[in-house]
């Protein structure tokens, strides 16, 4: 019942090259949970890319796994063919904002910059450039204890952003985020994508966040952790409003829960606690 | 402009008194300490009239006030030499706290090896150890110092270790994915982190100081060597000169009151932007 998808199919957006392949890889911790087992994933270059499932399905932890902020059990991590040494400059948005909460926004959206060793004056343009792409021109003074969870969200996006990485990876960015903030960051979100190009994977819980935003959804399953089976979102991009509310929509999201409920049931049986 | 005035005239009841509550609440912040400290020199005061007390057992407020005038060269003199001794012992406090606490949090393991000797120092009483100290150190100000840096150390160096091993899992992974050093994460993120956690010690040890200060003194001073206040204070309970222990004792609690006010003030511009602590209340 457990189905691996080795070849990503082709999908609406995001046949470039190949980005980065997780061959068998697994992650067992010193408590002895098996976090994940024997994933195999292939992310391609432009790749909007959804890891959706229940609590406890490993997707955050594939995604520090992607980072590099954790290394695999078992399996290896396969950067365009090459080791897992060259993973190109990597954005991370964390669930929570995760500012420096005594700097300014400026500063917040310089940090990476400045490990790097630019300056406050050569940062400057590229920081402002970042700040107007998310919307947040004329905050660059503001420190993070002024602004709403959506701004600070944004102010979080501009950082990972600032390095012009290639690969951008999201956890759960907007779960903590009211509805109306949530869709109006979706869309940015997506328009900042179509317009730079880069690559996202994207950790959700949400079917319909999953469905509006990614071209392949990747759901997974729990206990152990692993990827359960993958969808194509064939909807074509730029997705607006008119997506969000459109039939294509619904079919989509109907189907993509469908997988899900199938994934959490495949949980199901004498390890299953009922959450 | 127009707007919030209209709006203030609208309010109803409820909230007509909450404001007024605040406003009664701010004007008696100041207002009933003020009374009370006064209310207690005047009772102080009808008490040696009353009993009759001599001045040489408990002096008039009055006759207080006049010997700080009178003595005032003496006094202040005297005052001087304690605070150096306590703005000096204050700044090594603050270099061998903060120096050491960024060692510790350079590894679980050296913090490990050496905190309890911090707490040993700590715990025991700077009184039974001075007579090691004197023997050993021959410099009148460097005993003094070593005395008050004793006491005043702590604080900062458990504050500030505390504060450093504080920093948000998140922010140090993102220091991580950006390729920090560890001198940039020390620099940009757990130092500042560590700044509130720095300035709660230091307001405990700008009191400890001085409190260090004149207990070194007073050892000291019970052999004759020193001319900081308390040699003033022992000098004048010797020769029951109660007036002038009076005075030199409001010398002395007004200056720790005055670190502290300073000491607060300083934490609390530092921190005014970001720190819940030092937000003023919003609901």
């Amino acid at each position: 019942m457990q189905e691996k998808v080795a070849q990503a199919p082709a999908s609406a957006s995001g046949n470039g090259p190949m980005l980065l392949a997780l061959r068998g890889v697994g992650k067992v911790f010193s408590n002895g949970v098996t976090a994940l087992s024997d994933v195999d994933l292939t992310i391609r270059e432009g790749d909007f890319l959804s890891l959706l499932g229940p609590s406890g399905c490993g997707k955050s932890t594939a995604l520090r796994l992607i980072a590099g902020l954790s290394t695999p059990t078992s399996g290896l991590l396969d950067w365009r063919g090459s080791s897992s040494v060259d993973r190109p400059d990597i954005g991370f948005v964390f669930q929570e904002p995760t500012l420096l909460p005594w700097a300014d926004v400026f500063d917040n959206v310089w940090l990476p910059l400045r490990l790097k060793g630019v300056s406050r004056a050569k940062a400057a343009p590229v920081v402002m450039e970042m700040l107007a792409r998310v919307h947040l021109t004329g905050f660059e003074n503001a420190v993070p204890r002024e602004l709403s969870g959506g701004m600070k969200m944004r102010v979080s996006i501009a950082r990972a952003m600032v390095t012009k990485p290639r690969v951008l990876l999201m956890d759960e960015p907007f779960a903590a985020l009211d509805e109306i903030t949530r869709f109006k960051l979706n869309n940015d979100l997506l328009e900042l994508w179509q317009d730079e190009r880069f690559t996202v994977v994207f950790v959700t819980h949400s079917v319909f966040e999953s469905v509006f935003l990614s071209n392949r959804v990747v759901v997974m399953a729990a206990r152990p952790g692993r990827v359960f089976k993958e969808l194509a979102i064939d909807a074509p991009y730029p997705r607006n409003e008119t997506f969000r509310t459109s039939p294509d929509y619904a079919a989509l999201c109907r189907q993509t829960s469908d997988v899900l409920i199938d994934a959490i049931n495949s949980t199901a049986g004498p390890h299953h606690d009922g959450h | 402009m127009t707007a919030i005035e209209e709006h203030a005239l609208t309010l109803d009841p409820e909230e007509a008194r909450r404001v007024r509550q605040e406003r009664l609440e701010q004007i008696g912040r100041w207002v009933l300490p003020l009374a009370i400290m006064i209310l207690a020199i005047w009772l102080w005061d009808r008490i040696c009239v009353w009993n009759d007390i001599p001045k040489y057992i408990l002096p008039r407020p009055g006759v207080v006030l006049q010997t700080l005038f009178d003595d005032a060269g003496l006094l202040f003199s005297s005052l001087l030499v304690t605070l150096k001794i306590t703005f000096l012992s204050l700044l090594l406090a603050v270099i061998g706290g903060v120096g050491l606490a960024v060692l510790f949090a350079q590894s679980k393991w050296v913090e490990m090896s050496f905190f309890p000797f911090a707490i040993v120092l700590q715990v025991t009483p700077i009184v039974a150890i001075f007579p090691l100290i004197n023997i050993y150190v021959d410099n009148q100000t460097t005993k003094l110092l070593l005395c008050a840096w004793i006491v005043a150390f702590f604080p900062i160096l458990s504050n500030t270790t505390l504060g450093l091993n504080s920093v948000d899992r998140n922010l140090r992974d993102m220091f991580k994915l950006n390729g920090a050093t560890r001198w940039q994460q020390l620099r940009y993120l757990r130092l500042p982190a560590a700044m509130p956690y720095f300035l709660g010690g230091l307001k405990i040890a700008g009191g400890l100081s001085l409190i260090g200060a004149v207990v070194a003194e007073f050892v000291a001073g019970a052999t004759g060597q020193s001319s900081g206040l308390a040699s003033r204070i022992i000098e004048a309970g010797y020769r029951l000169n109660a007036p002038r222990l009076f005075a030199a004792l409001i010398l002395i609690s007004f200056t720790g009151i005055l670190i502290f006010l300073v000491l607060s003030l300083i934490s609390h511009l530092i921190l005014r932007r970001w720190h819940e602590s030092a937000l003023r209340q919003e609901r």
